[in-house]
């Protein structure tokens, strides 16, 4: 659609913006004036430069978090995306069957968070768990709470079951803007199975492909309170991913200076990554004509 | 040619669709199957349903005022939440769908930025924020905190439905004379409607679904029911049953929403670019 110039529609920007000015500016300013402060205490703060930064960058902390997030995020991404297409391609294109799969689907996807964490939590004890009991009758050794490979296993599959649908549902809504006439012109060009789908239906999911990754990406990226409440960051630190690790320090330590150094390079990280796929989308956005 | 179609892509039974709903609903049913026992059950015996029924964690939950108030606390602050979001995106939102102006685009990548933004880098400075005005422990405050990540996110989705609606529609009503508010009102919101109402659920889910700000913001009398449920780990240990039973009604209302829905979740998500 062509849009006409008009510097005036500030004016209607402008309630959201004073709004997240206020909900998201203040705050941010909060954390940045205390990355560049030390304080002895009795709110006396003394101007320590960049020193915060130095000593994270330096710290062996904060690059295992990371490197475990990172690892975290991968993996999910490497199986929520292709299963999440497969079970597009499986779901029913109408009818009260494909209604009632949407419906179920998207259960877990509305769940607080922390009954995420909890659902699996008791699913998973070997006691009185489904999951947990049946593995440990089946004589495989397996507790979240104390094996390194049990934890990592357990919060994997919870995030597979939480947010599969997602890219499933974004996948489908993809296949469903693609006209029968294409399936039919590759019928007549006795196209293989596996040509429709890249040919035809990859092409026309790649947009919301893209969104789904992005959004996967975040939101696995920031991920708190699942792990949380399932290992607490354990065994040992095992599962301590970046907002666990920074809570500890920020709440559970009052570790002011370093706290604020790693939030901002913590959101550093997610920007950047963010704004690629951002560029990506609107490319994409762009090519289609939109 | 369209028969020929359908039957080649119509599921016999699909196991891939069954393997995956079986996966999606088993630990769902294993909590309600828990929340159905009592405490002492499920500790002594492991059973696939409940061998002796029993209401009884429901009970508790719907009898006692701290439990039942950490629902009436979210939804309280989740539904205003849900409003101030809704309008302070529209007018934005319609800004962006319709025209260019100065730094549009930085501004829209920089709404998104908050979307991105971990809740962990924000606890502590809302904490303090909200503690130095005041509103430590109020509705208002967690409703407000809530807007960091559901107005970028109103914005999104309006702006992809209000795309939709062709242009010509606001020039014909205002060489009709009708002023910015009437069009607005009158023409422009009945025809994004089905749009508002998504907007609507998703600032609803994500604030319902949200645990770490709401109880750094609360103590007492804003209290969610997501940190309420943290009490029923006493002295002589979990209570499982109404832990499970508080688990049960936290999903309610968001089975009940989603029905309406269902159709158009995906566009929701897909921050209404599909």
């Amino acid at each position: 659609m062509e849009k006409t110039v008009n510097h005036k529609a500030w004016l209607l920007v402008l309630p959201v913006l004073v709004l997240v000015a206020f909900s998201a500016i203040i705050p941010l300013m909060t954390v940045v004036n205390y990355s560049v402060q030390d304080t002895f205490g009795q709110n006396q703060f003394f101007w320590a430069g960049l020193d915060w930064f130095r000593d994270m960058l330096a710290s062996e902390r904060m690059w295992n978090a990371l490197a475990r997030q990172t690892a975290f995020s991968l993996i999910i991404l490497a199986i929520e995306v292709p299963l999440g297409i497969l079970v597009a391609l499986n779901m029913p294109k109408r009818g009260v069957s494909a209604s009632v799969c949407l419906v179920l689907m998207s259960l877990p996807l509305l769940i607080p968070w922390n009954v995420v964490g909890t659902i699996w939590q008791i699913f998973g004890r070997t006691d009185i768990g489904l999951l947990g009991y049946t593995l440990d009758a089946l004589g495989i050794n397996y507790n979240y709470t104390q094996g390194f490979y049990s934890a990592w296993t357990t919060l994997i599959v919870m995030d597979v079951w939480h947010w599969t649908s997602l890219v499933a549902l974004l996948s489908y809504a993809g296949l469903q803007s693609i006209p029968d006439a294409y399936y039919q012109a590759a019928k007549i060009d006795q196209a293989s199975r596996w040509a429709v789908f890249r040919y035809i239906e990859l092409p026309k999911m790649a947009g919301v492909l893209t969104i789904a990754i992005l959004l996967r990406f975040m939101d696995s990226f920031k991920i708190y309170t699942e792990p949380f409440v399932v290992t607490g960051g354990g065994p040992g630190n095992a599962t301590t991913f970046l907002s666990i690790d920074l809570v500890k320090m920020a709440l559970g330590q009052f570790d002011l200076g370093p706290a604020a150094a790693f939030s901002i390079m913590y959101f550093l990280v997610i920007l950047v990554v963010s704004w690629v796929f951002y560029t990506v989308m609107t490319n994409l956005d762009k090519r289609e004509g939109k | 040619m369209a028969d020929n179609a359908t039957t080649r892509r119509l599921p016999r039974v699909n196991v891939v669709m069954v393997l995956y709903l079986l996966f999606m609903l088993v630990p769902i049913y294993w909590l309600v199957n828990m929340s159905l026992k009592s405490n002492n059950e499920i500790l002594s015996s492991f059973s696939l349903w409940p061998r002796d029924l029993t209401f009884a964690n429901y009970i508790t939950i719907l009898t006692d005022a701290s439990w039942y108030m950490g629902y009436v606390n979210s939804i309280i602050y989740v539904t205003m939440n849900t409003v101030i979001s809704i309008a302070v995106a529209l007018p934005a939102a319609y800004a962006f769908s319709r025209y260019h102006f100065m730094g549009d685009k930085h501004l829209f990548f920089w709404l998104l930025t908050n979307r991105m933004a971990p809740p962990a880098v924000f606890a502590l400075p809302f904490f303090q924020l909200y503690s130095s005005v005041g509103l430590f422990d109020t509705h208002i405050a967690v409703a407000l905190a809530h807007t960091l990540f559901n107005v970028p996110l109103a914005v999104w989705i309006l702006e992809g439905f209000m795309r939709g609606v062709p242009k010509e529609i606001d020039e014909t009503a205002y060489i009709d004379g009708y002023s910015f508010p009437r069009f607005f009102g009158k023409i422009f919101m009945p025809l994004i409607a089905s749009g508002v109402g998504v907007t609507a659920f998703f600032c609803f889910m994500f604030s319902w679904v949200e645990l770490l700000l709401s109880r750094t913001l609360t103590s007492t009398d804003a209290k969610p029911i997501a940190a309420t449920m943290t009490r029923t780990v006493g002295a002589s240990g979990v209570d499982w049953g109404v832990l499970a039973a508080a688990g049960v009604l936290t999903i309610l209302p968001g089975a009940l929403v989603i029905y309406f829905v269902r159709n158009y979740i995906a566009k929701g998500f897909a921050l209404g670019r599909v």
